[in-house]
């Protein structure tokens, strides 16, 4: 049995690997443009998307060892929800690469991916049972479903991003260069998070403190980084760690501002490194790569993403959750976080089609809307997981 | 223009049709609260229990007569007041309103204990299973429904009586006129 | 308010952009653009064509699909806010909400409690705004469907060339159609599943037009499923209610007016031992502690022949037996009972012997069921136990000095007991509880020694009737269908006309342009006629 589980964590770090590799040789072949047909992919193009393919199999291979070894599909906690994102952002890409041989949209999909994937293994990623409120084949229906449907319009944010990153002038200092430098601190600040966490785990780094929690009771917390805001009237009991430089209010879960502290200052770090050195704008290292490419390919991309996400996100999101809560929760709807920002994202992307189709948003404003879109889906992921408490809590 | 005019028939009735459905959307939420409650003025729904002697009491069969409902326990000290003053209501408008008292499911040692304690005669039956008080919507201890002779309820009042001349009040309110 | 003829002869209701037979463009803007804006093929919107009485004004205001735009926006924004912190039915329930917000989230907490945002899904305004995301839906969509279909029925196959010229895929030659390179591109049109329609030399090859309807299918969908939700607050068509029951009780099930009767054979909470379970999972239960593998009620259902009146004795013919868990409630009727909640061993009956003090003789031992006590318990041979009192949550003594109870619940029971023994045949007095006894009317010979104590668990199970979801699910099932057809089809077009020594060729579809573009290249390839250009290249 736990050979099986020894054999699907390797296959995720060659997965993890084999996408690295993949975003190389799709760097090395963009050169060609968005190519029509009758027009092949070149040496390094094909072999990117070879690789990435034997990626997505390694992935696959991981994903049905670990339901082997465990008895259920790998979807029921933060880290294994996650790395199938993961895999359904590269599976997604896999799908829009055959439909428009776009390879820049490799060399932007893949890192999102490896990004999401290594942010997965900042949890605890040990086999964990099923409670009883998942004990259904309706968690592993609606969770794949919901997953596939992100994946899809995680491309359309991809495309989104290429676009805008291609389109917005880089010479003078506007608006909107100061909103995609945002949402590319907000890429480095996560890569900060995996690092820093990354870091202190191999450091092994404990300190232990005791607080008083929201209902005035004493409890304990483990910080696995160094405290730079403690628990409310928390006590340092672990010796030689450091100690916090405030504390937080008893309503404030203060590990998780503290790793969310810990985040922003090393993405400042690091954006302001790679500022400093370039003397450019993220952007405006990454428009080079993205010159070869049609603004019109790439919006049609974005758009399309959504036409085919957004039925399979619905389906996974809105209609399979609704069937499954009402078996296993007594009823299809209840206001909790999770269903209420999949209605968000539901209603964002409705919103989304509608000014596409009737106010004619195309190019840049549909790209920023994809930009959007997707953050409202990680926010989803990310925000209403760990710091809005709700039945979906699970990691 | 005839076409004209049989659009904004058209229009309006189907305009009217969808403030309807609304209307009725926020009316329904406004007082989902409340909906299910028994309110005064209603019928109080029929029931049946055995007292501590062993009679069985039906509501209905005390139609033409005033009915003091009461729902107490043991534990609750606002229903240990008010006993006193129902005993003795209960014997100076015998045949004219009736008290009918109602525990919320507590043993029959407690209840017989109580009733002994206080020396109560009215009769008094155990709602074992809650049925009744569910019917009757009750929360707090102890209400009281006040039911005419007619059989509707003319008063619910939710708390303890105090003072006896609370309770002789509603004694006077639902016996029926001679 | 006149008809608009083109000059094709075509009568057009007013407001029509481009002509519905030959596609002239009608207005002075259509035809000052470059290329036609081709939503609902430019046909008139009902509600555009009128704007006179209030009827009209709010007709058009729902219509539009700005406002539509607006009201998903505004909702979005407003659901998001319930988020922020817990709603007032997620707060736990033995806290006033009043209360709550304040002390758990200080100002903020004050502030969001006192606009309303604790209870924002249930507030009027929410449901209004839904309402009118309501109206919206069946407004815009009658006011487009119709001139939709009329413009798809009626169009010609020989569009004007003015039409096909301000088509985004476009070309124009000089030239004249081959019969054989027509032949040939009808053949691959045929082999792409395009219907073809020919007319004066004309040709309009066109597939997929069902995808058109999907937003209107999927609109439909919506409005079933919002008017679904709409009949639960209908009297009889919703229950929810909750049903707390010990083990080995036999409880009316709410909601059932009487019908029915449950019994709870016993509750079984299990979680995942290291050893039993899968090796695999020993990790996890480490870090985590405990992790719950089932929570489970063994019930049986009975029917109750006599319910005509609350309160009356049952008659009970039972109808199954079943194992509740979570994710696999029983069902019965339109009903199903869910597992929700429980409680561990409350309190059910508690052992005592009455024992010489000095001596430490025991006399007997009595069991008090704490749902059903005795007045008396008999030893024997003269020794007897009076119960004088049973207060099931002591909490103290009142000013009289009489003990009081603060519940009728077993949290923390206490006895009066009067112990007879041959010794002392009136009796001596003994407060007892779990841990103490008190002695209130002097030095005893004997006490009342706690030995024991039988609990049982209590489990909570939610009895629910939805007589909606039927409703719901059809309007899911619709929308989904509108949803596909709409996004997985797309509607495509081709026109190739030649006209005084010119052949134009025209594409159009509502979406995937790139798809449409491949599709006419592998058509046309090979021939004379010239492959239209995406004229909105950047």
């Amino acid at each position: 049995m736990s050979d099986l589980a020894g054999v699907s964590s390797t296959l995720l770090y060659a997965a993890f690997l084999l996408y690295l590799v993949a975003t190389f040789l799709f760097g090395g072949s963009i050169r060609q443009k968005g190519l029509r047909d009758g027009e092949g992919l070149n040496r390094w193009g094909r072999l990117g998307i070879t690789v990435t393919i034997v990626g997505f199999a390694a992935q696959l291979g991981y994903f049905f060892t670990r339901w082997a070894a465990a008895g259920h599909a790998p979807v029921s906690n933060l880290f294994e929800f996650t790395t199938f994102f993961g895999m359904m952002i590269v599976g997604a890409f896999i799908l829009i690469f055959f439909i428009y041989k776009t390879v820049v949209l490799g060399l932007f999909a893949l890192p999102i991916a490896i990004i999401i994937i290594a942010y997965a293994s900042m949890f605890p990623s040990e086999i964990s049972p099923l409670i009883p409120a998942l004990q259904s084949d309706w968690l592993h229906i609606h969770v794949t479903t919901a997953a596939a449907g992100q994946g899809i319009l995680a491309i359309s944010f991809i495309a989104g991003i290429i676009y805008l990153v291609k389109n917005i002038d880089q010479s003078v200092s506007t608006k909107k260069t100061k909103w995609l430098e945002a949402v590319m601190f907000f890429i480095v600040s996560v890569v900060a998070f995996i690092l820093i966490t990354s870091g202190f785990a191999l450091a092994d780094y404990k300190a232990e403190f005791e607080y008083v929690n929201k209902e005035d009771v004493a409890a304990q917390q483990e910080f696995t980084l160094p405290a730079l805001v403690g628990p409310n009237e928390g006590t340092l009991l672990t010796e030689g760690k450091m100690e916090p430089l405030a504390d937080m209010p008893a309503f404030i879960n203060a590990k998780k501002l503290n790793t969310v502290l810990w985040s922003l200052a090393g993405g400042v770090i690091l954006y302001g490194l790679i500022r400093l050195v370039t003397r450019k704008r993220v952007a405006a290292l990454l428009q080079p790569l993205v010159q070869n490419v049609s603004s019109d390919l790439l919006d049609e991309i974005s758009y399309r993403s959504v036409l085919i996400g957004f039925p399979v996100f619905t389906l996974g999101a809105l209609i399979f959750a609704m069937i499954w809560a009402q078996i296993a929760w007594t009823r299809f709807w209840g206001w909790d976080p999770k269903e209420v920002w999949a209605l968000i994202t539901f209603l964002f992307y409705a919103a989304f089609l509608h000014l596409r189709l009737s106010k004619g948003w195309h190019g840049e404003r549909s790209a920023w809307l994809a930009v959007i879109g997707f953050g409202i889906i990680m926010f989803n992921l990310v925000a209403v997981n760990l710091v809005i408490a709700g039945l979906h809590s699970y990691a | 223009m005839d076409k004209k005019k049989k659009r904004l028939y058209m229009r309006t009735a189907i305009l009217a049709v969808l403030a309807g459905l609304v209307v009725y959307a926020l009316y329904t939420n406004v007082t989902k609260e409340s909906r299910g409650n028994l309110a005064a003025g209603e019928k109080a729904p029929d029931f049946v229990l055995t007292d501590l002697n062993g009679e069985t009491h039906q509501l209905s069969d005390y139609e033409g007569k005033g009915v003091f409902l009461n729902f107490w326990g043991t534990w609750c000290e606002p229903c240990k007041e008010e006993m006193p003053h129902m005993e003795k209501l209960a014997k100076e408008y015998e045949g004219q309103v009736e008290i009918l008292a109602v525990n919320v499911g507590e043993s029959n040692f407690q209840v017989n204990n109580f009733a002994k304690q206080y020396g109560l005669t009215f009769p008094i039956a155990i709602d074992s299973g809650k049925e009744v008080m569910d019917t009757y919507g009750v929360d707090p201890l102890p209400t009281t429904f006040m039911i005419k002779p007619d059989g509707t309820i003319d008063q619910i009042v939710i708390g303890g009586l105090i003072q006896e001349e609370q309770v002789r009040a509603l004694f006077e309110r639902v016996k029926p006129s001679s | 308010m006149g008809k608009v003829k083109c000059e094709c002869g075509h009568v057009n209701p007013n407001g029509t952009i481009l002509c519905e037979s030959c596609g002239r463009a009608l207005t002075e803007k259509a035809k000052q653009e470059k290329l036609v804006d081709m939503r609902y093929e430019g046909s008139a919107r009902r509600s555009q064509t009128y704007n006179k009485t209030i009827i009209d004004k709010v007709w058009n205001f729902f219509s539009s699909v700005k406002v539509g735009i607006w009201i998903i926006v505004l909702l979005l924004v407003a659901a998001s806010f319930g988020t922020i912190l817990p709603q007032e039915f997620y707060i736990p329930s033995n806290m006033p909400a009043e209360t709550y917000y304040e002390d758990v989230y200080g100002v903020f907490g004050k502030i969001y409690y006192m606009i309303g945002f604790h209870d924002l899904y249930n507030s009027i305004w929410f449901s209004a705004l839904i309402a009118a995301l309501g109206v919206s839906l069946v407004i815009a969509s009658l006011d487009r469907v119709i001139p939709l279909y009329r413009a798809l029925k009626n169009q010609r196959v020989d569009r004007h060339e003015t039409f096909m010229k301000k088509q985004r895929l476009f070309a124009e030659q000089e030239g004249v159609l081959q019969r054989g390179e027509m032949e040939k591109v009808r053949t691959e049109l045929m082999k792409k599943r395009y219907k073809i329609r020919e007319e004066n030399g004309s040709l309009l090859a066109e597939k997929n037009r069902f995808s058109r309807w999907g937003p209107y299918v999927n609109h439909v969908g919506l409005i079933i499923f919002l008017f679904g939700a709409l009949l639960r607050s209908v009297p009889g068509m919703y229950i929810d209610e909750l049903l707390w029951i010990r083990e080995g009780e036999t409880l009316q099930v709410p909601g059932t007016d009487g019908a029915y009767y449950v019994k709870n054979n016993g509750f079984t909470l299990e979680n995942y031992e290291e050893g039993e379970d899968p090796e695999v999972f020993d990790e996890a239960i480490d870090r985590v502690g405990t992790v719950a593998k089932n929570y489970q009620t063994d019930a049986v259902l009975y029917r109750d022949a006599n319910n005509e009146l609350p309160g009356a004795d049952p008659e009970l013919t039972e109808v199954q037996t079943e194992s509740i868990q979570v994710n696999q409630p029983m069902k019965f009727d339109s009903f199903a009972v869910y597992q929700t909640s429980f409680r561990q061993d409350e309190m059910k009956a508690m052992h005592f012997a009455l024992t010489n003090k000095e001596t430490g003789e025991e006399f007997g031992g009595i069991v008090v069921d704490l749902f059903d006590q005795q007045e008396s318990y008999d030893l024997g041979s003269g020794y007897k136990v009076e119960l004088r009192g049973y207060y099931p949550d002591f909490d103290g003594f009142s000013e009289s000095g009489e003990p009081t109870s603060k519940s009728p619940l077993p949290n923390n029971p206490a006895f009066l007991f009067n112990m007879i023994t041959p010794e002392t045949p009136d009796g001596e007095v003994s407060f007892a509880q779990i841990r103490n006894t008190m002695e209130p009317l002097g030095e005893n010979e004997y006490k009342m020694a706690f030995k024991n104590l039988e609990t049982r668990d209590v489990s909570a199970l939610t009895i629910r009737k939805d007589l909606t979801l039927p409703i719901l699910a059809l309007g899911g099932i619709i929308f989904m269908i509108g949803v596909i057809q709409g996004a997985y089809w797309n509607h495509r077009r081709l026109w190739i006309r030649e006209k005084e020594g010119h052949i134009y060729v025209a594409g159009h579809t509502n979406k995937n342009w790139h798809g449409l573009k491949r599709e006419i290249h592998s058509v046309l390839n090979g021939t004379a006629i010239p492959e239209p250009e995406d004229r909105q290249k950047d």
